[in-house]
């Protein structure tokens, strides 16, 4: 604890501080937000550098710990802008987990991206649009997903992705992912919502866009295992998580649609519902992200409530039990997983692992601690494709040396990079469970 | 309770390794939980025993012989010789031929980043042809933009310090066009892969540095590295260096983060991996629920942002650390053990947990858990704290590491025992 933390603390024996010589002062008037002990707790060992994926890439990257407690260090004073650098961390958060001190750091990088992207970034740069759309890829995948045919025909077409890379600064190497004919809420609303009723077991699902607008198949296998378990699930209003938009530092948007999660989901919470997700980045927002950005009532309140889906069935139900007497069909599939960054985060890297270890029918094998380097949004743009690339380069060559042809992963979007990278098909932890323990 | 184990560990540095690994052959179902990622690669990799008594003796020669002489209390006085001697063979077992110096029960001194000497009972096999007591002379070479490692300097001080070889130090520039701050990582991957991938270099970054260290040879016929000769590969590194350079090369261990310490995390964890350890990194354990009767462990807390997750377990392991590492906390009013709320001897005036000068005998080295002979910690009056909580490495107290050169055997030692004991109490 630093005295400036605790200028009243009576612990303090009296001849410690002159009464004249000390003044408190208000280390912090012009930030709600408290970093200052997170920037004092940084004792300089350098381990969130040599975890960063984009400075291991990137020689010229000055890596979490500058953007991090030096950037916030040299901001106290009044001419320093935020480091244009700042828009090539690519918000996996690795650094968080390798902090052996407990360091806010990509509270701290999402909070000098906003100030970058409010105070510094041109708004009628072709770039600030560019990412404000990636950021807001909800509102696009509403729109295409209208017409998902004609959007799936447009989106692939070879001339107009490289229109899109020359005007818009996104890729034209990378292949967008197809809209489902049908999204998870039409068919949730189609099969008359929730199948099984209970009074004990209730979960409210955060499908994010992903699942609802491509792939339905793993909502579907959401909520079919829970249902399996006698969980009353009920599919509440929802925004997007936020994770593309604190990538981009659009926190105006994030937080737009972080006041419609919160509401929806905390007075269900009021009803006994915890909250479960699929995509690991989202149950990343929701329990961290919120409560060191947002002062909602109710956010904490969310971050404790909410779980990834197989974490909550691990913690809440025997699924080391079920699946010990259950097989898959089929000739032993190989299933090489990556774990992806935020899962990570969470404690969950190695949990499809440990769970498939004894399930027959699959063998489930491990690629490694590498990052996919896709990063959501990241991947996407023009100038960071290369990098993005290079980052994942070690997970290619590891799943090229697995036994399986496809690919597992809970991420959306290292599933998107694993199948560029490989041509593998990549599925969901969700959908093998269901495949173990639903009856057809 | 869905989350139930036999023997839960808490703590995934070498304490925790060890002990799980040590109750997972005894037949034990065993889980390791950390908070964050292991800690291991913030060390250097040299596995000390013991290099100087609790008053200050030493360079000691032979670390055994001093185990019998330890104070009451010292955590090797508490499990014995026979744990010191079975944690260092579980450690040989699990590294087999990237450690040496299982060959005697003498210490070796391996020359440090800063040119002094430190006594130790194991070390990587790369920088075996760098120990002290070895007679020929030494070049050691250090790169621009590596701080941390200044050849010269460190030679100037082996020298001084009376080493019996000569030593020459020399900074050459990495072949590879770097920034002014490149991660120690950097420099190992790039001899790694041995092609820099970009248009500044061309051909064998190895074969690039070979040619300008070879042109400071003066006859010796051994070479000095700073610890970056590659991450997934340093045997091939060195063997081509070797080779091109025609002598022996070795490695300087470095501060954190350190490669080889990071190359031994990924051994130990592979090896836990293999003993079918169920390991879990990225929640804190926060908490425990008693039995009724208090005199047992439940369930450790595990907080999820804020939700606690209990993990059932019949025998716990507490290897949190020490004050750096967390496992001991202190503010103002006082020292505490933050998980179980273990009893931490220290006196009640703050002022009194330290000595003036900045190597004089500070109290708060010592901070730590008071365990029995089982290594089970005990409260103020010296009664067990719980029947089935057992604590290893820097969580214990008793002992300075930092000043006796005994940290790596310590939570060798008392790992492999209070796992062992832990698993067969299942």
């Amino acid at each position: 604890m630093s005295d400036a933390d605790s200028p009243h603390d009576p612990g303090v024996p009296d001849d410690e501080i002159p009464d004249d010589e000390f003044e408190p002062v208000d280390v912090f008037p012009e930030s709600e937000l408290d970093l200052r002990s997170g920037a004092d707790d940084c004792y300089k060992c350098s381990t969130c550098d040599t975890n960063c994926p984009v400075a291991e890439v990137d020689d010229e990257f000055p890596g979490p710990k500058f953007q991090g407690p030096e950037q916030w260090r040299l901001k106290r004073k009044d001419d320093r802008e935020i480091d244009p650098s700042i828009m090539d961390c690519s918000n996996c958060m690795r650094c968080d987990n390798a902090c052996p001190s407990d360091v806010p750091l990509s509270q701290m990088h999402n909070e000098a991206r906003a100030e970058y992207v409010d105070e510094q970034m041109s708004k009628l740069s072709v770039e600030y649009w560019r990412n404000r759309v990636l950021a807001n890829y909800r509102k696009g995948a509403w729109l295409g997903s209208k017409f998902p045919r004609l959007t799936n025909a447009l989106a692939n077409n070879g001339p107009l992705r490289k229109l899109g890379e020359k005007l818009f600064g996104l890729t034209a190497e990378r292949e967008f992912p197809a809209f489902a004919t049908q999204t998870f809420r039409e068919w949730w609303a189609e099969r008359g919502g929730a199948q099984v009723q209970s009074e004990e077991k209730r979960v409210a699902y955060f499908h994010g866009c992903y699942a609802n607008y491509n792939t339905p198949e793993v909502a579907k296998a959401m909520v079919r295992t829970f249902e399996q378990f006698g969980y009353e699930i009920v599919v509440p209003e929802q925004g997007c998580s936020g994770t593309p938009m604190f990538a981009n530092g659009m926190l105006d948007d994030a937080r737009r649609d972080a006041a419609t999660n919160i509401s929806s989901f905390s007075e269900l919470i009021d009803e006994g519902y915890d909250v479960i997700c699929s995509c690991t980045s989202c149950s990343m927002a929701l329990r961290q992200e919120y409560p060191e950005l947002f002062t909602f009532e109710g956010t904490a309140d969310v971050a404790a409530h909410t779980y990834e889906a197989l974490e909550y069935l691990r913690i809440h139900e025997d699924l080391r039990g079920a699946l010990a007497g259950a097989e898959v069909d089929g000739d032993g599939e190989d299933l090489a997983y990556h774990a992806p960054c935020h899962a990570r985060n969470q404690g969950l890297a190695r949990q499809a692992v440990e769970l498939f270890r004894d399930l027959d029918g699959v063998a489930v094998e491990d690629v490694g601690d590498s990052c996919s380097g896709i990063s959501g949004t990241y991947g996407w743009k023009a100038e960071k494709y290369e990098k993005s690339m290079a980052i994942g380069e070690e997970m290619f060559e590891e799943m090229d040396e697995a036994e399986g042809r496809t690919g597992m992963t809970e991420c959306p979007t290292c599933a998107m990079q694993m199948e560029h990278g490989t041509g593998y098909d990549i599925r969901h932890p969700l959908e093998i469970l269901e495949a173990a323990l639903v009856e057809s | 309770m869905a989350i139930e184990q036999e023997v839960l560990v808490v703590g995934g540095g070498l304490a925790g390794v060890t002990a799980a690994v040590s109750a997972a052959r005894t037949g034990a179902d065993v889980r390791l939980v950390s908070y964050k990622q292991p800690t291991l690669r913030n060390a250097s990799g040299l596995i000390d025993v013991l290099g100087y008594t609790p008053d200050g003796e030493g360079p000691l020669v032979d670390p055994f012989a001093a185990l019998d002489d330890l104070p009451e209390g010292h955590p090797y006085e508490r499990v014995g010789a026979d744990a010191v001697e079975s944690g260092l063979a579980l450690f040989d077992d699990l590294t087999d031929s990237t450690y040496e110096g299982n060959h005697t029960e003498r210490n070796a001194l391996i020359p440090t980043q800063g040119g002094r000497v430190k006594p130790t009972a194991r070390y990587p096999a790369s920088v075996a042809a760098g120990l002290a007591s070895d007679e020929r002379d030494a070049l050691l070479v250090g790169f621009e933009r590596l701080v941390g490692f200044d050849a010269p300097l460190s030679a100037a001080r082996l020298n001084a310090a009376g080493a019996p070889f000569e030593a020459r130090g020399a900074t050459v520039e990495f072949p590879v066009a770097l920034s002014a701050d490149p991660k120690v990582t950097r420099f190992a991957h790039l001899l790694d892969r041995d092609e820099a991938g970009e248009e500044r270099q061309e051909g064998s970054v190895r074969r690039a540095l070979v040619e300008r260290v070879v042109t400071h040879l003066d006859g010796e016929q051994r070479v000095g590295f700073p610890a970056v000769l590659g991450d997934d590969h340093p045997e091939e590194v060195r063997a081509d260096l070797e080779a091109d350079l025609g002598v022996d090369v070795f490695e300087v261990p470095m501060g954190p983060p350190s490669l080889p310490g990071l190359r031994l995390e990924d051994r130990l964890y592979d090896a836990l991996d293999a003993e079918g350890v169920r390991i879990e990194t990225g929640n804190p354990v926060v908490g425990y629920e008693a039995g009724a009767d208090g005199d047992r462990v439940e369930a450790v807390a595990v907080d999820r942002s804020g939700a606690t997750v209990p993990y059932a377990a019949e025998q716990f392991v507490l290897a949190t650390g020490g004050l750096v590492g967390k496992g001991i906390d202190s503010d103002r009013e006082g020292v505490e053990e933050p998980v179980f709320d273990c009893h931490v001897g220290h006196p009640p005036d703050r002022y009194d947990w330290f000595d003036d000068r900045a190597f004089g005998d500070h109290r708060f080295a010592r901070f730590g858990v008071d365990p029995d002979r089982e290594l089970r910690p005990r409260n103020g009056r010296g009664a067990v704290e719980f029947d089935n909580l057992r604590a290893a490495g820097a969580v214990l107290g008793n002992y300075d590491f930092a000043a006796e050169k005994s940290g790596s055997g310590v939570s060798l030692a008392t790992g492999f025992h209070a796992g062992r004991l832990a698993g067969e109490n299942t």
